[in-house]
C-alpha cells in the first residue's frame, strides 16, 4: 500500500438502471491528500458515482481499485476496503439514538475499546461545536446540527477517503462556513482525501484542489480548480460554471 | 346477573385454582406461540422489508391474506396435519398444548412478519446503507435495522399476541378443550356458557379483558413513547 499515491482509481466504469445507462466514465484517479470537487447538473450521475466508489452498489461494468487493491470486480477484500472510506449521503440518516451514540457507531463497529471511543467522541463533539448536544436524540436536531453530526460520525474512525454528497445543501451561511472549515481542517491536519459533490460551484472553487465536471453520466472535464474556473476547455463546463447552462 | 359478576370477582380474588390454571395455560400457550412467531417473523419481515418492493409483491399479498386467516381454518390445517392419519400423526401431538402452540404460531407468524415488513420498508434500506458506510458488518447491520424499527416491531409482536390470546377456533380444534390439559380461557368461556356456569365464564371473560387491556396499554404507551423520543 505504501508508495501508492492513488486512493481511488476507476476504469471504464458504467452503471445502468433498467437498461438506462446513467454513468459511463473511462478513467479517473484520485490522489491521496487532495480535495476533489464534483460539479454538474442534476441527474448527471454524481451521487451514483459516490455510491459506486463506496462499493454500496456494484457497477454494471468496469474496475474499481482502492489503495491500489482490486475492489471490483472480484474484490476479495471489498469489505475491508469499504471500511477505509465512508460516504455521507445527500440526506444523511441519523440513528434514533443520542448524538453521542451516533458519532460512536463506526468506532463500535470496528471494535475500539470503550474508553478510546469515549475519548474520541468527546474530542470530536468539542471540535464540531456539538458538545452541548451530546445526549440529545439525533432525530430532534435542526438541519445544520444534523449535518454536523453526520460529518462527525463519518470522520470519527478516520477514514482515508471521505465521500461527501452535498454536505451543505439547504444550510444557512454560518453552517456552510463551519462545515467548509471542518472539511479543510480534516484534509490539512489528518491528510484525508475528500471527494465532495456540490451543486454550488463557488463552494467547489473555495475548497477543492481539483474539479470534475459531470454531465449526462460522463466526466466532461477534469482539472486544477483554477484552470477549470479561469479557462474551461469544454464549452459545456464554461456554460455550467457561468450559470448559463439550460437543462 | 349481578350475582354472577360478584361470584366471578370472588373466584378471581381468591385465586380459584381451577380458574387460574386456565389463565396460566392461556398465557403460556399464547406467549410461547408469539415468542416463536417473533423469532421467525422478525427476521423474515426484516428480510422482506429490505428487498425492493417490486421483488416482494407476491409474498406481500400472500402475507396480507394470511394475516386475516380465520383461526378455524388454521386449526383445521394443523388438525389435518397432526391427526392420527395425517402426515405428522406419529408425533401424537393432537389435543396437547404443543398442538395449540403450533396453531397459534401459524396465526401469529404472518401478523408479526407482515407488520415488521411494513415497519422496516419505510426506512430500512437507508438504515442498512448508512450502517454499511460506517463499516458495520452483516450482523451489526441487521441488528441496526431491527433496532431502528423497534417501535413498529414491538407493535407487530403485541398485535400478534392480542390476536392469538383472544382466538378460540384454532385452540378448540387442535386442543380439544380437555379440562386440566388443553382448556384455555376462550374455550372455557364457550364451554361454561353452554353449561350455564355464567360466573366462571364471566370471571374468565374479565381476566381476558384485563389482559387485553394490559397488552393494548403497553402498545399504546410504547408507540406514544416512541413519538416523544423515548423507547
Ligand atoms: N436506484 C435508481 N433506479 C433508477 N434510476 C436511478 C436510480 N438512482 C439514480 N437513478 C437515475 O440515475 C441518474 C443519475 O442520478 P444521480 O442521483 O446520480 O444524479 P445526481 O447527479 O446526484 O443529481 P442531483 O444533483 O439531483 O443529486 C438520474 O437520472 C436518476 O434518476
Ligand atoms: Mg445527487
Amino acid at each position: 500500500m505504501a508508495g501508492n499515491r492513488f486512493v481511488l482509481e476507476i476504469k471504464n466504469l458504467s452503471k445502468a438502471y433498467d437498461d438506462k445507462e446513467v454513468l459511463n466514465i473511462e478513467q479517473l484517479s484520485f490522489r491521496q491528500g487532495k480535495i476533489y470537487g464534483i460539479i454538474g447538473p442534476s441527474g448527471a450521475g454524481k451521487s451514483t458515482f459516490l455510491r459506486l466508489a463506496n462499493l454500496l452498489e456494484a457497477p454494471t461494468g468496469g474496475v474499481v481499485n482502492i489503495h491500489g487493491k482490486r475492489a471490483f470486480p472480484n474484490g476479495a477484500d471489498a469489505f475491508r476496503l469499504q471500511r477505509e472510506m465512508t460516504l455521507v449521503f445527500q440526506k444523511p440518516l441519523l440513528f434514533k439514538a443520542s448524538v453521542k451514540d451516533n458519532v460512536a457507531y463506526g468506532l463500535k463497529a470496528r471494535g475500539y475499546p470503550r474508553e478510546e471511543i469515549q475519548k474520541r467522541v468527546k474530542a470530536l463533539l468539542q471540535k464540531m461545536g456539538l458538545n452541548q448536544l451530546a445526549e440529545r436524540r439525533a432525530d430532534t436536531l435542526s438541519g445544520g446540527e444534523g449535518q454536523r453530526v453526520a460529518l462527525a460520525r463519518a470522520v470519527a474512525f478516520e477514514p482515508s477517503l471521505l465521500l461527501l454528497d452535498e454536505p451543505t445543501a439547504n444550510l444557512d451561511p454560518s453552517n456552510v462556513e463551519l462545515i467548509e472549515e471542518l472539511i479543510l481542517d480534516l484534509n490539512r491536519s489528518a491528510g484525508i482525501t475528500i471527494i465532495i459533490v456540490t451543486h454550488n460551484v463557488f463552494q467547489a472553487e473555495r475548497i477543492a484542489h481539483q474539479v470534475l465536471f459531470f454531465f449526462e453520466g460522463q466526466v466532461v472535464e477534469v482539472g486544477e480548480t483554477e484552470q477549470i474556473f479561469q479557462e474551461p476547455r469544454d464549452p459545456r463546463t464554461k456554460a455550467f460554471i457561468e450559470g448559463k447552462m439550460i437543462y | 346477573m349481578l350475582q354472577g359478576i360478584a361470584e366471578a370477582f370472588y373466584l378471581i380474588l381468591t385465586f380459584d385454582p381451577k380458574l387460574w390454571e386456565i389463565v396460566l395455560l392461556s398465557m403460556t400457550v399464547s406467549g410461547l406461540a408469539v415468542v416463536l412467531g417473533a423469532l421467525v417473523g422478525i427476521p423474515l419481515g426484516a428480510y422482506l422489508g429490505l428487498k425492493p418492493e417490486r421483488q416482494t409483491r407476491l409474498v406481500s399479498k400472500l402475507l396480507y391474506t394470511l394475516m386475516g386467516l380465520p383461526p378455524v381454518v388454521a386449526g383445521l390445517i394443523i388438525y389435518l396435519l397432526l391427526s392420527r392419519s395425517g402426515p405428522l400423526g406419529v408425533l401424537e401431538l393432537l389435543y396437547t398444548p404443543t398442538a395449540m402452540i403450533i396453531a397459534q404460531f401459524v396465526l401469529a407468524l404472518p401478523i408479526i412478519a407482515g407488520l415488521t415488513m411494513i415497519g422496516i420498508r419505510s426506512r430500512g434500506q437507508e438504515v442498512q446503507e448508512t450502517a454499511r458506510t460506517l463499516g458495520a458488518g452483516r450482523f451489526l447491520t441487521a441488528w441496526t435495522v431491527v433496532r431502528e424499527s423497534r417501535i413498529a416491531i414491538f407493535g407487530a409482536v403485541i398485535t400478534g399476541l392480542g390476536r392469538v390470546i383472544a382466538e378460540v377456533g384454532a385452540v378448540m380444534m387442535v386442543g380439544g378443550n380437555i379440562e386440566g390439559v388443553t382448556r384455555v380461557m376462550t374455550t372455557a368461556i364457550v364451554l361454561e356458557t353452554g353449561r350455564r356456569n355464567f360466573e366462571l365464564a364471566l370471571g374468565l371473560g374479565m381476566v381476558l379483558l384485563v389482559l387485553s387491556f394490559i397488552i393494548n396499554s403497553l402498545l399504546y404507551n410504547f408507540q406514544g413513547g416512541g413519538r416523544n423520543g423515548g423507547g
